[in-house]
């Protein structure tokens, strides 16, 4: 009897125990098992100012993928892989900008739909690109007057 | 003959005063050589942790003991810290206009830093106190040196089950307080305070990396080693005190274990955190 209700919360112990684990690993941490439900389309940007791997990436405001990783082209441009889910299609048209959520908030990619008919398939390249805006530099144009 | 006894007594309580650098180096070398036998003491005990037979049934009590029991107090202190995050963060945020951030907020603080540390003081002061005062005892009843002659290794039979049961436990009672936090701020920050729930959840869903997560484990790994190895070290040594014996010395014990796992607990979290940033 004694030994039998020390094993039970044991087994209750690490029950909720490994709950939280994986809600902390697979919820928060967005760790992957099994093959992901997504394909990886790549664009080249002026400026990724902020951008960070896991950002959203945005159409019409719904969340269709996030950024896999950023690195620096040969050109010195910034290459950044996007993560975007299976069953969301993009035409070659499309156009990827970087956005600000609100005035200091995060930086995400907003992609608008374009009118083609060759679509995208992973490893492809979206042509089309807005890099992020300096508000620093409109503010000072603005105040120095050169628009 | 007893003058001269006298005599050497009473000049070597003098050398502190007389030679201070000569007693601040005896002292260093003492501490250097304490940090050796916990090193020493932890390697071996580690160690017999994978010796043959495996002992399941010490483990499986020590987990009781140190994890099952510890749940009701980490889920208060968890809770309670995730409301006063949520709490602070909102006043804080509120002035910038940015209460919308509070969930990263509470949800970084807390798997970052306040998760491993504070569940790691909180297991110190219920379990780890315990222990040491657990084998104290057995040491100045001469039941460890009872075990040594029954060529049973005091090391293996006490000390590794209770390193194994930390190391098992450790881990998953950080992860309880964190998700306990998250939902104390949850309750402070959205329900009375009036963020949107979902705002809330999904702005920590974008903020944790599982950079951060293993963070946290490999945090809470290092404080389960910390703790159980000074707190049995601290009472598998209680006869070498010199400040007291018997009753006298497991209480000096129980107290400096409790205090030096808190202080180191400290320490290696600045350590492991610019390691690990």
């Amino acid at each position: 009897m004694k030994k039998q209700s020390i094993e039970t919360s044991v087994g209750i112990f690490f029950l909720i125990g490994l709950i939280c684990v994986g809600y902390l690993t697979i919820k928060l941490g967005k760790m992957e098992f099994i093959s992901d439900n997504s394909y990886v389309v790549k664009a080249k940007f002026k400026s990724v100012s902020g951008l960070k791997p896991g950002s959203q990436v945005e159409m019409a405001g719904v969340k269709i993928g996030s950024i896999d990783s950023v690195s620096l082209d040969k050109d010195d441009r910034a290459l950044v892989n996007i993560k975007i889910n299976k069953g969301i299609v993009l035409t070659d048209d499309v156009i990827a900008s970087i956005k600000t959520s609100g005035l200091i908030g995060d930086r995400y990619i907003s992609i608008s739909p374009g009118g083609s008919e060759i679509i995208l398939k992973s490893g492809d390249t979206i042509t089309e690109t807005e890099s992020a805006i300096d508000i620093e530099e409109l503010i000072s144009k603005y105040v120095f007057g050169k628009v | 003959m007893v003058l001269a006894a006298i005599r050497f007594v009473i000049m070597s309580q003098l050398s502190v005063l007389l030679n201070p650098i000569t007693a601040l180096g005896r002292w260093i070398i003492f501490i250097v050589q304490e940090m050796g036998r916990i090193a020493i003491f932890f390697f071996k005990s580690f160690y017999l942790m994978f010796s043959r037979p495996f002992q399941i049934k010490k483990i499986l009590q020590q987990i009781h003991f140190i994890g099952s029991k510890s749940v009701f107090v980490i889920c208060l202190t968890g809770a309670f810290t995730g409301m006063v995050l949520g709490l602070q963060g909102y006043h804080t945020l509120v002035k910038f206009g940015s209460s919308g951030f509070l969930g990263a907020v509470v949800a970084l603080s807390l798997i970052r830093e306040l998760g491993p540390v504070l569940a790691a003081i909180m297991v110190t002061g219920r379990a780890g106190s315990a222990i040491a005062a657990e084998v104290g005892i057995m040491r100045i009843s001469e039941e460890i040196d009872a075990l040594d002659t029954m060529d049973i290794n005091p090391l293996r039979f006490l000390v590794s089950p209770k390193l194994a049961a930390a190391l098992i436990s450790m881990p998953l009672l950080t992860a309880l307080f964190d998700v306990v936090g998250i939902i104390g701020g949850y309750i402070s920050g959205s329900l009375l305070l009036g963020i949107s729930g979902g705002i809330y959840f999904s702005r920590i869903e974008t903020s944790v990396e599982m950079a951060d997560v293993t963070g946290g484990f490999i945090k809470s790994i290092v404080f389960a080693a910390v703790i159980v190895t000074i707190c049995c070290f601290q009472g598998y040594y209680t006869h070498t005190r010199r400040e007291g014996f018997g009753a006298k010395g497991v209480s000096l014990s129980t107290t400096s274990a409790v205090v030096i796992s808190c202080v180191i607990i400290l320490i290696t979290d600045y350590v492991l955190t610019s390691l690990l940033l």
